[in-house]
């Protein structure tokens, strides 16, 4: 494994971003850098700008409208990086399935690492989604 | 050629490692100040590494020369500056005139560095970030400046490093005397807003302005920036301790009183960034053309005095 990417799975920071989801999701990922759970221990922060950012978590249903922005947020990320989809709404689109309104679910739009589902996710979750994802990449010497 | 060994040795390497190891103290701080754990001692450094072997952007429109070469000029100015501040510490007889005019000056490059990056990147979070900084930067100044005046004032009017640390190891430290306290209060607030934390991340503001003029950097020129920043956590607080607190000496037991003393304004700084909200770049323009700079001109009188 290169010095790198050991590096990069030693210190995360996290970008998230929200394609028009109920804001549960997005609540149960600031619950993990609460006292409680504390993922700065592991160096994960969160970013303010996704330029700084390794991790994009999407959460929410991808409308039509978060589409464009979704593929455009991926391309301004700086390249070695990982997606990461939280929620029963990004994984599938949940109870909008049907609606007019979201086409697509999110890895059909850009690729995804990792898919940690709840309504919303534990905490808990996020973690043991984040463990899977740093196994995956300490597995796998090649990454895109 | 022994002032390209402290150069390198001391004003870089050294430095670094101390600001990497400070930058950790300060995140611990912070974290146990909120009940969490907190990182790892080697987090600085890890994200570093990381940080350099990221991708570098460009952005569309921006001025390529000045947003890349902004962080380096930030970054040297602080290696001269530690430079210079070791130098004075460790042999303070072979030092020039008016070297403290010249450390002024070099610390207000990696705010000037930060300003023009911010300005460079064609962002329009990041030009309100750098107005800012620029607003910042004339508002602390003065009464910086003052607070200076009173380690020279006492020193016998002496515009050199070298001839203040002889004067405190023959009298005592400044600190110890009333303008020196009160100079000491108002050059600790000007630090605080010269490294930008809490009180006064008015140009940073994560929250509101995500980052400011940093929004745009990635990779290796956001590691040289949080590089200087850390290296200017140790570089700020080895400036006041060489101007009111004797400085650092290598003989006997005073090396460990140094690292004591260090550390001790690291985590003072810190627990002042950890229990004040963010202040309006309005109210801290007012908070130092008035309090700040009423107290330093104080200050100086004092010292005229005598005092």
């Amino acid at each position: 494994m290169s010095i790198t990417l050991k590096a990069l799975l030693k210190s995360p920071w996290v970008f998230h971003l929200s394609t028009g989801s109920c804001n549960n999701c997005d609540i149960e990922i600031l619950d993990c850098l609460t006292p409680r759970f504390d993922v700065e221990r592991f160096g994960m922060l969160l970013a303010g700008s996704i330029r700084h950012a390794d991790v994009l978590l999407v959460t929410g249903s991808a409308n039509r409208k978060c589409i464009p922005r979704i593929k455009q947020v991926y391309q301004q990320m700086p390249k070695p990086c990982v997606v990461v989809a939280i929620g029963e709404c990004s994984l599938s689109r949940g109870m909008f399935i049907h609606s007019y309104n979201c086409p697509l679910p999110v890895d059909k739009i850009i690729p995804v690492d990792v898919y940690i589902p709840g309504c919303p996710p534990k905490p808990e979750a996020i973690i043991a989604g984040v463990v899977k994802l740093i196994e995956k990449l300490s597995a796998k010497p090649e990454k895109k | 050629m022994i002032y390209l060994i402290y150069l390198i040795i001391f004003g870089f390497f050294l430095t670094a490692l101390i600001g990497l190891f400070a930058s950790w103290v300060d995140r611990k701080v912070t974290a146990r100040v909120q009940y969490r754990v907190g990182p790892p001692v080697l987090q600085p450094l890890i994200d570093l590494v990381k940080l350099l072997g990221k991708e570098t952007m460009v952005p569309k429109g921006a001025s390529k020369f000045s947003f890349l070469a902004a962080p380096l000029l930030g970054l040297g100015s602080v290696i001269l500056v530690s430079t210079i501040l070791w130098f004075n510490c460790l042999n303070p007889q072979r030092t020039f005139i008016g070297d403290i005019i010249v450390v002024v000056y070099l610390l207000v490059l990696p705010s000037l560095s930060i300003i023009i990056g911010g300005f460079a990147s064609a962002n329009p979070l990041a030009s309100i970030g750098s107005s800012r900084e620029m607003k910042l930067v004339l508002s602390y100044e003065l009464p910086f400046l003052l607070a200076i005046l009173v380690p020279v004032i006492q020193g016998g009017f002496t515009l050199r490093l070298g001839e203040i640390l002889t004067y405190q190891v023959q009298n005592g430290v400044i600190l110890g005397s009333w303008s020196g306290f009160l100079a000491f209060l108002v050059i600790l607030m000007c630090v605080q807003a010269k490294l930008a934390l809490v009180p006064f991340d008015i140009p940073e503001a994560e929250t509101e302005i995500v980052g400011g003029p940093l929004i745009e950097y990635s990779g290796t020129p956001l590691a040289v920036y949080k590089l200087m920043k850390n290296m200017l956590l140790f570089v700020l607080p080895f400036f006041i301790m060489i101007l009111f607190m004797g400085g650092f000496r290598l003989s006997g037991a005073h090396w460990i009183n140094g690292i004591l003393k260090y550390l001790g304004l690291v985590a003072l700084i810190t627990v002042i960034r950890n229990t004040n909200p963010r202040v309006r770049i309005d109210q801290a323009m007012r908070f130092f053309w008035g309090p700040m700079t009423i107290l330093a001109m104080m200050a100086v009188f004092l010292a005229l005095k005598g005092l």
